[in-house]
């Protein structure tokens, strides 16, 4: 789950990692308000959108204004909000189709000596939490991973026991920090891993992290996201949750139990089991056409969830076919075609549908969708499903 | 001989009285698994079809035997469960729960690997070892004793795989689902080391996805390490970017764990990897006649 920077920086200074003074604004007055508020000479605004890339990034509808900009004057703080709110953001990170920028934040300014690269992040490999840093901040990490993977220094940590000071301590030799604001990064550190551990995040980012001339520690950009296993003991993280930033179609999907993620291709596909719906996607490929969705029904798929399942899909208006391919082991063949039927029944396709049962009682799966009423093209393996969809969509 | 269970192992089912762990339980018993116990705490002193429930694990162990687990807790409880299984001297546990946050994984993983105990999953349809013993969700119908060692970090598109390797003879000796998180119990470079060990193991089939390098190590240990015929097959060449697919674990995160990069490291490991999911059952026949 992810979150905006505002929030996590509302996060950072509650668990005592310093941020820089700021004021969320909604609309153009708010912003100017800000700039007055926080009295300094210069203040940047922010969009608030759950991606990265937001410098770089132009707004749709106001073309040379960045997601990110300094400003000098409250009028000016105005104007770059005014183009900003309720405007669409594309970045990088984006696609084409951009985000909608609802808040913006607005900041002080500061006095930037140096800009440092600071993550924590699960290290699946070693399979413990790992702090990672860098003297290279304000630039993208992978391109320093890419090009010089000596400067990244990492930290592993045991969640109960957190980081130790020594580790600290040899972060900041590679870092250059030295004097008071060893103890300042001392503190700084441990308590963004706390915070990693208490709030089951997967990851916390701060690019850059920036050292002022006095030698303060300051975390200018904030990103956290967390693990949606754990929200369940998260319910006041559970709350920044912005639904406005994900795709609707997979919020409501995820509400009917299925797994479900928009893609751009043309062939629908519901399957039972997430690598057995990832392979479905890729076979689609291999037969040369292009899958609109990963989809993953579940053990249950009962007739509820597939005419759900159905639905979604075919409201996606780039979908001419839909393949089904299920792999009974618990849920039967027979029960899934009878879904199948149902479903097909209550909504009424107008487009091919190919299914593709084996497993648990496929010999009845199959003889109930042979003697439906609806149009069904069954296919025995996933060559043959694969081949039939693609066919179906060509004529 | 197979690897981790067999006809003897005894098998209890944590979480017995709930729906799952009573379905399942029945399932794998009419498999022919020895399924001696279950554990609900508070339950103790019940039984499900004959087979006795218990309040703790410890009690089950001392009282059956049980030297195996198959644990159906709710995600927020089975960390507790597993730690629970390790401190009664289980030897193999399969955590088949799904949903498990992955800060509690960390901490029981380090307790599993002290103490030296097989953990399958989190989020994983078990293991079995056809015609012996069945831990798990999976169909047993599609398995057929035989010689390919099996494993994968999927649920379905194992049972594709281990139907078509059925259908092609060849049969299998252990099938392992490692689970879909992104981090489990036990890692391909485990079972590669079981399996080249294991006389009734012939060749090795691992199913792998988006996401992590568990790929990429295994590869490198192969390469290594192992001398049998190995054939893999990687799920989401397709997979966007950034997107969690499905599994917890299914996600291409910093431009790292694509299906591309994974494929490259197990071909020049002299794996053979299927384009297809189609071709999975071809690919392992492919890799025995390669090393024949």
């Amino acid at each position: 789950m992810k979150i905006h920077e505002f929030q996590a920086k509302e996060l950072f200074k509650q668990s005592g990692v310093s941020v820089l003074r700021h004021v969320v604004a909604r609309t153009a007055e708010e912003a100017a308000a800000a700039y007055d508020e926080l009295a300094t000479p210069i203040v940047v605004i922010k969009a608030q959108i759950h991606a990265g890339g937001r410098g770089k990034g132009t707004v749709k509808e106001v073309p040379g204004q960045h997601g990110v900009q300094l400003v000098k004057s409250r009028e000016e703080a105005a104007q770059v909000a005014l183009n900003l709110l309720g405007n669409t953001l594309v970045t990088i990170q984006t696609g084409e189709e951009g985000k909608v920028v609802n808040q913006v934040l607005v900041e002080e300014g500061c006095d930037i000596a140096r800009e440092l690269y600071l993550g924590i992040v699960l290290d699946r490999a070693v399979q413990q939490p790992v702090l990672m840093c860098s003297t290279e901040g304000g630039v993208e990490i992978e391109k320093v991973a890419d090009e010089t993977p000596e400067l990244i220094h990492k930290e592993h940590f045991d969640p109960s026991y957190g980081l130790q000071s020594y580790q600290v301590r040899k972060l900041c030799q590679r870092l250059g920090i030295e004097g008071s604001s060893v103890r300042t990064t001392d503190r700084f550190m441990k308590a963004l891993c706390r915070l990693y551990v208490d709030s089951d995040c997967s990851l916390v980012e701060i690019n850059p992290l920036v050292v002022t001339s006095e030698g303060d520690i300051i975390a200018l950009d904030a990103k956290v996201s967390f693990d949606s296993n754990a929200m369940y003991r998260q319910k006041s993280i559970a709350e920044y949750r912005d639904l406005s930033e994900e795709e609707p179609t997979e919020v409501r999907a995820a509400e009917a139990g299925l797994s479900y993620i928009k893609l751009d291709g043309n062939i629908a596909c519901l399957v039972n089991g997430a690598g057995l719906a990832m392979s479905t996607m890729d076979i689609i490929k291999l037969h040369g056409a292009s899958p609109a969705n990963f989809l993953d029904v579940g053990g249950g798929a009962n007739k509820e969830q597939v005419t759900e399942a159905f639905r979604i899909l075919l409201e996606d208006p780039n979908v001419k076919a839909v393949l089904v391919n299920i792999f009974g082991g618990i849920a039967r063949c027979s029960t899934i075609a009878k879904a199948i039927v149902a479903a097909s029944q209550e909504i009424g396709f107008e487009i091919p549908l190919v299914v593709r049962l084996e497993g648990t009682e496929v010999e009845e799966g199959r003889r109930i969708l042979e003697e439906s009423d609806v149009e069904i093209i069954t296919a025995t393996d996933l060559t043959d499903a694969a081949s039939k969809v693609v066919a179906a969509i060509s004529t | 001989m197979s690897i981790l269970i067999n006809e003897s192992t005894k098998v209890v089912c944590q979480g017995i009285t709930g729906n799952a762990g009573t379905f399942h339980t029945r399932g794998c018993r009419d498999y022919g698994t020895q399924m001696v116990a279950g554990v609900t705490p508070g339950k103790g002193g019940q039984d499900i079809d004959g087979i006795p429930v218990f309040d703790t694990v410890g009690d089950a162990v001392s009282a059956t035997g049980a030297n195996a687990t198959m644990i159906f807790v709710p995600a927020a409880f089975t960390a507790d469960a597993i730690l629970e299984a390790v401190d009664a001297g289980i030897e193999v546990i399969a955590a088949i729960t799904e949903g498990v946050p992955v800060l509690d994984m960390v901490r029981v993983y380090e307790i599993v690997r002290e103490r030296n105990v097989a953990l399958i999953g989190p989020n994983c349809p078990g293991l079995i070892t056809p015609g012996e013993c069945k831990i798990g969700i999976m169909p047993g119908y599609i398995h057929n004793k035989g010689s390919v060692g099996v494993m994968s970090r999927s649920g379905t598109l194992t049972y594709e795989a281990v139907w078509q390797t059925s259908n092609e003879g060849l049969g299998q000796s252990t099938c392992v689902g490692l689970g879909g998180d992104p981090i489990v119990g036990t890692s391909f470079i485990d079972l590669l080391k079981l399996y080249e060990e294991d006389e009734q193991t012939e060749s090795i089939m691992m199913i792998g996805e988006i996401g992590g390098t568990a790929e990429e190590e295994a590869a490198a240990y192969v390469a290594e390490h192992v001398t049998k015929p190995v054939a893999a097959f990687i799920a989401g060449r397709t997979a966007p970017p950034g997107k969690r697919m499905g599994h917890a674990g299914a996600i291409i995160s910093g431009g790292k764990g694509t299906a591309a990069e994974k494929i490259k490291a197990l071909e020049a490991a002299g794996i053979e990897v299927a384009e297809s999911p189609a071709d999975m059952g071809a690919a392992v026949v492919r890799a025995i006649a390669k090393k024949a």
